[in-house]
Formats: C-alpha cells, sequence, structure tokens
C-alpha cells in the first residue's frame, strides 16, 4: 500500500500516451481537479472538523487574483496564482480570526463562512473593474506555456495532475504529523483537545491558511482552464456546494476520500449527461440524492466504509 | 430626494420584510423545535412558488386562493420529508443534518431546473401593479397583502403553540426531547408537524410572494440566505425575532436599494449577519448565550 501513490501517479502519467480521446483527458482533468480543490476543503473540513459552506471564497479569490493580474498587468498566471494563494491565505486568516475568536462552531461557522462568500459575490457583481455580472474574459494568446495557456489540453491534465499529486502527498504528511494530530483531536472534542493543551485556536487558524492557499490555486487553475470566471462560478454558493460534496462522499478527514469521491461523482455527472443530454445540471439533482444517501448509510465516506471492512489507507 | 420618496422606500420595505418575516417564520420554528437548520427551506419555498404560479398561469386560479390547496399540500410534503429524510438523522452529528437538508436543498433546486428551465417567470395578476397611497405614501398592494399575511400567520402560530394542546407538547418536545417523550407525548410525530407547518408556513409566503416576486429555480436561494440572516438577526427559534430581523431585513434593503445601486444593498445585510453571528449569535432578541 506505501506505493499506491506512486503507482497511481505513474499510472496517470501513462494515460495520456494511450488515451487520445479528448474527452477521456477532459473528463479526468475536471476529476482531478475538484479533487484538488476538494483537498483544499478536506484540510479544515475533515481533518479539523471545521465545516465551511463557503470555501467558494477562497477558490474566487484564486481564480480573479491570477486573471486580473493577467488582463490588467500582463503579469503571467504562473506567479499570479501564488499570489492568489496569498490573498486566500490572507482572507482566511481574517475570516478565521473573527469567526475562532469569537467561538463559532458548527453550523454557526458554516454560515458565516457562506455570508463572507456571498459579500464577495455580491461585491464582484458590482465593481466594474473586476468585470461586474459577466466576469473575466482571460484573452487568449495561442500556445503560450509562460501565460499558463496552451494550444493541447494535455498540458492541463499534466498540471493538474501534479497539483493533485502535491496536495495528496502533503495531506499525507499532515495527517502524521503533529499539526494533524491536533486538528483531529480538535475535530473529535475541541474542548477536551483544549485541556490537553492544544491551541485549539491556532491550529484551526492554521488549518485555515492551508485550506485557503489550496482551494484558491484550485481556482486560479479553474480560470486559466476555463480562460473564463463570473462571480457566480467563482463566489456562489453553489460552487461552495460543489467543492464540498467529493471529500465529503469520499471520506471527510481521509487522504484518498476527495479523490475517491470525485472519482465517484464525475463517473456519474457523465454517466447522466449521456442519459439527458439536453440539461446541464441533472448531475447536480443526482448529487443531492447521492448526498442524502451517503449521510444515511455512508456517514464517513466510502473511504469509512472500507476502513470498516478492514481496508488500510 | 424627497421625503415622500423615502418615506415610500422605508413602507415597501416593511412590507418586503414581512415577506422575508414569513419565510423566516418556518426556519425558526423548524430550528427551534429540532435544532436543524434547513437548506431546503429555500427550496420548498421556489416549489411552492411554482405550484401557485402554475396554478394561476393553467388554472386561472389567483395565488391567494390557491393557497386553499397548496397549504394542505406544503403540510403534507412538510410531514413526509420529515418522515423520510429527517428522522434518519436526528442523532446524527450536526454536520450530518447539515448535509442532509443541502441535498435535499439540490435535489428539489435542480428536479426544477429540469422541470421548469432556468429562465425567470414573473405572473402579471390585475393587482400586481396596484398601490394603496397613504398619505404622501405610496404602498404596494401585493406587498401589503403578503405583510398583512406575515403578521396573521405570526400570531396564528403563536396562538397555536400557546392555547392547544397539539402546540403545547411541540413546545415540551422542543424544550426536553427525553421528557416529553417520558410523559407519552409522540415526539416523532410531534417532530413531523413540527416540519409540516413550517413547510406550511413557507408555502404561505410562497403564494403571496408569486404577485411580485419572480419565480425561478434559483429563487429560493437567494431567499433563504434572506432567511438564515433575518433567523439569526432575531434569534434563532424565536417568532418575535423573526419578524422584528424580517423587518430590519426589509427596510435595510429597500432603503439601501436608494443610496447604492444594484445589489450593493446586499452586501450590508451579510455584513450585519456576520457581526450579530460574531457578538450575539443568540439574535438581536434572544436570550444571552449560554
Amino acid at each position: 500500500m506505501r506505493r499506491l501513490p506512486l503507482l497511481l501517479l505513474a499510472v496517470g502519467a501513462v494515460i495520456p500516451l494511450l488515451v487520445r480521446s479528448e474527452y477521456v483527458i477532459g473528463t479526468l482533468t475536471l476529476i482531478y481537479f475538484f479533487a484538488f480543490v476538494g483537498q483544499g476543503w478536506n484540510i479544515l473540513g475533515g481533518y479539523a472538523g471545521q465545516f465551511s459552506f463557503g470555501h467558494a471564497l477562497f477558490f474566487g479569490i484564486g481564480a480573479y487574483t491570477s486573471s486580473l493580474l493577467f488582463v490588467k498587468a500582463g503579469l503571467t498566471p504562473w506567479v499570479g496564482m501564488w499570489c492568489g494563494a496569498a490573498l486566500a491565505v490572507l482572507a482566511g486568516l481574517l475570516t478565521g480570526h473573527l469567526s475562532f475568536r469569537f467561538g463559532l462552531r458548527g453550523a454557526y461557522f458554516a454560515l458565516i463562512m457562506l455570508a463572507f462568500a456571498e459579500i464577495f459575490r455580491v461585491a464582484a457583481t458590482n465593481l466594474d473593474w473586476v468585470g461586474g455580472s459577466f466576469g473575466i474574459l482571460v484573452p487568449l494568446r495561442g500556445h503560450a506555456p509562460a501565460l499558463f495557456q496552451f494550444g493541447d489540453k494535455r498540458y492541463f491534465y499534466y498540471i493538474i495532475l501534479l497539483m493533485l499529486a502535491g496536495a495528496t502527498y502533503g495531506v499525507r504528511r499532515l495527517e502524521s504529523s503533529k499539526l494533524g494530530y491536533q486538528m483531529a483531536a480538535i475535530r473529535e472534542n475541541e474542548s477536551a483537545a483544549e485541556g490537553l493543551g492544544v491551541n485549539a485556536y491556532r491550529v484551526k487558524l492554521t488549518a485555515m491558511a492551508l485550506s485557503a492557499g489550496l482551494t484558491a490555486r484550485g481556482g486560479s487553475f479553474y480560470a486559466q482552464y476555463f480562460s473564463y470566471v463570473d462571480p457566480a462560478i467563482g463566489f456562489g454558493p453553489t460552487n461552495s456546494i460543489e467543492i464540498l460534496l467529493r471529500p465529503i462522499i469520499g471520506g471527510a478527514g481521509t487522504v484518498w476520500g476527495p479523490l475517491l469521491g470525485s472519482f465517484l461523482l464525475g463517473g456519474l455527472g457523465e454517466g447522466t449527461r449521456g442519459l439527458v443530454k439536453s440539461y446541464a445540471g441533472v448531475h447536480l439533482m443526482i448529487y443531492g440524492v447521492i448526498l442524502m444517501a451517503a449521510v444515511v448509510f455512508l456517514p464517513h465516506g466510502v473511504m469509512g466504509w472500507l476502513r470498516r471492512r478492514g481496508v488500510r489507507g | 430626494m424627497s421625503a415622500s420618496v423615502v418615506l415610500s422606500s422605508l413602507a415597501n420595505g416593511v412590507m418586503l420584510g414581512g415577506l422575508y418575516a414569513l419565510v423566516a417564520l418556518g426556519l425558526t420554528l423548524i430550528f427551534g423545535v429540532m435544532k436543524i437548520i434547513n437548506f431546503a427551506h429555500g427550496a420548498l419555498m421556489m416549489w411552492a412558488m411554482y405550484a401557485s404560479f402554475w396554478l394561476a398561469k393553467l388554472g386561472g386560479v389567483d395565488p391567494y386562493l390557491s393557497l386553499a390547496v397548496t397549504l394542505p399540500v406544503g403540510f403534507a410534503a412538510g410531514y413526509a420529508i420529515q418522515r423520510a429524510v429527517i428522522t434518519p438523522v436526528l442523532e446524527a452529528p450536526e454536520h450530518n443534518q447539515l448535509l442532509m437538508t443541502l441535498g435535499l436543498a439540490l435535489f428539489l433546486e435542480n428536479l426544477a431546473l429540469l422541470a421548469f428551465k432556468a429562465d425567470p417567470r414573473t405572473l402579471l395578476v390585475s393587482y400586481s401593479q396596484a398601490s394603496v397611497s397613504l398619505g404622501p405614501i405610496l404602498l404596494s398592494l401585493p406587498r401589503l397583502l403578503a405583510f398583512a399575511g406575515a403578521l396573521a400567520v405570526t400570531l396564528l402560530l403563536f396562538l397555536f403553540l400557546k392555547f392547544t394542546d397539539l402546540g403545547k407538547a411541540l413546545r415540551a418536545a422542543a424544550e426536553e426531547r427525553d421528557g416529553a417523550a417520558l410523559v407519552g407525548i409522540p415526539v416523532r410525530r410531534v417532530y413531523a408537524v413540527a416540519f409540516g407547518i413550517g413547510t406550511a408556513c413557507v408555502t404561505a409566503a410562497g403564494a403571496m410572494a408569486v404577485p411580485f416576486f419572480y419565480v425561478s429555480p434559483e429563487v429560493g436561494n437567494t431567499l433563504v440566505i434572506t432567511a438564515f440572516v433575518v433567523v439569526v438577526l432575531g434569534g434563532m427559534g424565536s417568532f418575535a425575532g423573526a419578524l422584528a430581523g424580517g423587518l430590519l431585513v426589509g427596510v435595510v434593503e429597500s432603503l439601501g436599494g436608494l443610496f447604492v445601486h444594484g445589489s450593493l444593498a446586499q452586501i450590508g445585510i451579510f455584513a450585519l449577519f456576520i457581526l450579530v453571528l460574531l457578538f450575539k449569535p443568540s439574535g438581536l432578541l434572544g436570550a444571552p448565550s449560554a
């Protein structure tokens, strides 16, 4: 099992060499992408147990920052992506400081994050210099690798594959680190963890910063991949829900949960798209049913179910 | 800007606030009784709006009269949802309860998208544009009716909880689940009744909104977030708070619309929401937090 991550990475790397279909590569790219932002949510929601219903906040900051810096200042999104991550970390520290200093937990924390994201959505909709309700079109420059633009979609596939591998490796390291154990302790019982000397405020804030930075880089990737972002795509509540669905279904607070969840939902989404061609949102309806079923039958996600059957991972 | 414009805007804000209060009322009732935040509340309202919309469009039934059909259906739907969807997670961790209602909301919203398509629809009834003048103030008639309806429903609900046996059982189950079960109250059925009433409230709100509010699969999303704001402002579980919070939000939105353009006024509401969550999570009218 220790070799599994490398094996998966190798398989992922070989796929585009064997499969020429743009459809398959595109579908896998999105599956990796959702696993990546899901991993971002997973650090805060899964490991530290702080359910955010507003992670679109960080996603949107990432997508808008890299796109705006490119459009307004000509800065390559390779750098813009890290600027976005830095801003998202700042936003995470600010919202986290407010929420955790004032002791918001559970549903209250979920709601305040939703409200923060909504403020950004409304602001982005009303501010013309960030594109207003139309959003931002990233101008295309042909095949320009230095500007994060490629003539061939397979480049995006490899980029997100590497990003996902890095995030998965990072979370794996985090899980067995002191910080990871402290996060788990807070998730299971915050008062008890504090009684044992864990600085819950600091640990939660660290989780928030890591989570925000990761999610923001996913947002930048998205904006480059689709060359477009608007307030609803970036900051909207539906995006917040999309971000948390995969880790929840796959297993929150596990290394492989986001990836597993993303493959399951991605597969289902593609399957149903074939059934109902005329309509693009039907996958969300099915996700709703899956979410309800998962809460009742798989309260710890697919990973929880696998673990009960003795699978280690 | 003349005084009468400001006054009219203020008054219309109060009227709109009545509608928000009615949406929040069902949410706060469900929370007060079961400590469950119902994310599907807005989606249920959206379905109620479509019901009244199509009854009017296809059957020529006035939205207010359609309540004779939609209210009982709404209650039954709520009752059934509680039994099928909420009961299995009553003992589950809070975040799983949230996810359950979130899943329900996703399902209902996208089912509507599938059935009715995304385009917003508006229903024009003979009194859609009608207004009542009150001295210098011009009041929109459908908003006035919605406001009156909200007050009436709040009052009815209050009387129901205060004086009827079922209402008392509901309050008992809210106060102390195990104790209520011990003295023979069928707690699960009472919970289902609470969810039914909560859904009926939002059904009423839906019907009253249709004459002056657009209908789209997303409208519930917009309204439920406002309803969260109202409920938190007024104090989770408090009826008077829902009414006061609804009016406050309605007025802020309406007056804000005079001074800033577009939907920017919403930022003020969300900021207020965040401040209340931080400094007084029990709400402006709620008891001090324990």
